[in-house]
């Protein structure tokens, strides 16, 4: 019999079990059940219709209002308001008000909630985030999010896996975002659908822990059930900064372990690369996505609103101005995130680039508030999802890229990167 | 369970979550008041059209983007009785099992059946009808946990009923 991937290994022992096979059905301990003020409320509801209406475990559920956060509209509020009791009526440990509250994908590994080997569940899409620690997380509805907060329990087909091959490193303004979006647009939106992406090979060690985030987050978005890196030193350097004193257990693939297909990254040969609307899979690099002139740019999201990516972009703007008519909202995706990055001088240089600092917020990334498009208008954008609609009128377009590409295109008044400034 | 039975309306690949309930109307999770917004960015006369018992028909990747359960009981809420694709979204797919809504994979159905045909749905055999042409193709059977949680309207109240 042939080995396990990494995500198998984990769920076989959280299920108790020697070993799993790609289509099992299985079911799996969980050390972490999240929802947001969106999905939240719905399992809440759902909670309610339990016989028994309590939760498995009060110290492992996290619930982090993000989304409409501060409240946007009494309807939002009312939302709020139902987590907020929820979590005070089930004592809830890890319920984060604003305030102590950031972008919930950020702020979990960043309290040291998410540690490898661990399985996770989330009623929020991009849940697949914390696959950078070594963890097996997915993204669920808010039912999965309600029966696993009342048992401590969820079913999984154990998922079969693409192994991602990176090597080499990056060449000046490449990051994470280029190396998911380029990988999103050979697969395509459901390249990966019911798989992993394991992410291996020596290119790894090239990048940082946010790089790791950035790809492990955007897994999703070629349909895969998660993704997810080995732990390495860095890993462990990011947890001992972040989860001092807790333990965790690193698992690594089998040598024998089966993939459905294997796809190799050069990272050498990545260049700054640009997803088209309106499918994260239209994927160019700057060099061919030809003048573009864009109207608003936003730097932040779960998917680029870390420390580095802010250091990116200052650099980017250091001594420059954003371009006349231009909208620059920047969004730091926690408050430890906001006060280091105003610690280091970085909210100085981009509000004295022309561009405005918002509180910790999902907001523009949904289309929820805090910079949403007008009809025609065109937004260069480090968030994950470029749909139509997304950030606001049906037809206003969305393109994705790094915050190096989206600062270079804030000072550009068009899709750029920092070479051609 | 009960046979679906209802008019086409067919949709092609990748129509993902934000599309089905855009996030503006994410402030409430009534789903009367989602049911309204149904399907709004990309068919805007969906909701007019709709009728109790209707079939959505879809190409591949059905479903993508955000895991909002708010889309499979925005789907549910507007009265379609069923959702045929190529393929689904695999959070999109479990939600609509654990609220409820019927959804089933068959590639050669979901390309050969037209809009504003007659499609009908027998959950035991997996059998889909096109009445409108008369073909028919085999999809995957519900298996019976899985209908008796879309016969008591989801999976908490399956849950429930079982532990009774």
């Amino acid at each position: 019999m042939s080995g396990m991937t990494m995500s198998q290994k984990i769920l076989a022992g959280h299920a108790g079990m020697e070993s799993v096979r790609p289509g099992d059905l299985i079911e799996a301990q969980l050390d972490l059940v999240l929802g947001n003020d969106i999905t939240s409320p719905v399992a809440i509801k759902e909670m309610e219709k339990f016989t028994l209406n309590s939760v498995f475990d009060r110290t492992k559920i996290a619930l982090v209002p993000d989304h409409f956060v501060p409240n946007k509209d009494i309807k939002s509020a009312e939302h709020c308001k139902c987590v907020r009791e929820f979590a005070k009526k089930h004592d809830i440990e890890h319920y984060f008000e604003v305030g102590e509250m950031g972008i919930e994908h950020a702020l979990l590994p960043e309290q040291g909630l998410t540690l490898p080997g661990d399985v996770i569940i989330g009623a929020d899409s991009h849940t697949c985030t914390y696959g950078a620690l070594g963890a097996f997380s997915t993204g669920v509805g808010s039912t999965d999010m309600a029966a696993g907060m009342a048992t401590g329990k969820a079913w999984f087909k154990v998922p079969g896996a693409i192994k991602v091959v990176l090597t080499g490193s990056f060449q000046p303004w490449v990051s994470g975002k280029d190396v998911i979006l380029h990988l999103i647009g050979q697969i395509g939106v459901d390249g990966a659908l019911y798989q992993s992406l394991e992410f291996t090979g020596d290119g790894v060690a090239a990048l940082s822990m946010d790089d790791r985030f950035t790809i492990a987050n955007m897994a999703i978005e070629a349909g895969a059930k998660n993704g997810i890196f080995p732990v390495d030193e860095k890993t462990e350097a990011y947890l001992s900064e972040h989860a001092p004193g807790k333990t965790w257990k690193a698992f690594s693939a089998d040598e024998d372990a089966e993939y459905d297909r294997t796809v190799t990254i050069d990272l050498s040969t990545l260049e700054p690369t640009v997803a088209f609307p309106h499918l994260p899979e239209n994927a160019k690099t700057v060099r061919e996505a030809g003048n573009i002139a864009i109207d608003q740019v936003v730097i932040g999201s779960c998917t680029n609103g870390r420390l580095d990516d802010l250091r990116t972009a200052a650099r980017v703007l250091s001594g420059r101005h954003v371009a006349k008519g231009m909208r620059c909202i920047v969004i730091p995706a926690t408050q430890q995130i906001y006060l280091k990055a105003m610690e280091e001088g970085l909210l100085k240089i981009m509000i004295e680039a022309g561009a405005v600092v918002s509180t910790p917020t999902c907001g523009p990334c949904l289309g929820g508030y805090m910079g949403i498009l007008a009809s025609g208008e065109r937004c260069v954008s480090t968030t994950n999802r470029n749909f139509v609609g997304r950030m606001g009128a049906i037809d206003s377009e969305i393109y994705l890229a790094s915050p190096a590409v989206a600062a270079a295109s804030a000072v550009a008044g068009r899709i750029a990167s920092p070479e051609q400034l | 369970m009960e046979a679906a039975r209802g008019t086409v309306h067919k949709y092609g690949d990748n129509v993902d979550t934000d599309v089905i309930i855009p996030a503006r109307y994410l402030n409430t999770s009534d789903a009367g008041e989602l049911a309204q917004h149904c399907m709004e960015d990309i068919d805007r006369d969906f909701v007019k059209r709709v009728r109790k018992g209707d079939i959505m028909v879809a190409s591949r990747n059905f479903g993508c983007g955000s895991s909002r359960e708010h889309a499979p009981i925005a789907i549910k809420a507007a009265g379609v009785s069923c959702v045929i694709a190529e393929t689904f979204a695999r959070i999109f797919y479990r939600n609509s099992i654990n609220i409820g809504l019927a959804i089933i994979e068959c590639p050669e159905a979901a390309r050969e059946i037209a809009a504003g045909d007659t499609v009908s749905v027998d959950f035991d055999s997996g059998l889909i009808t096109d009445e409108t042409t008369g073909k028919s193709w085999q999809g995957q059977a519900f298996p019976p946990f899985m209908q008796r949680i879309i016969d008591q309207g989801g999976l908490i109240n399956y849950i429930n009923s079982e532990s009774d």
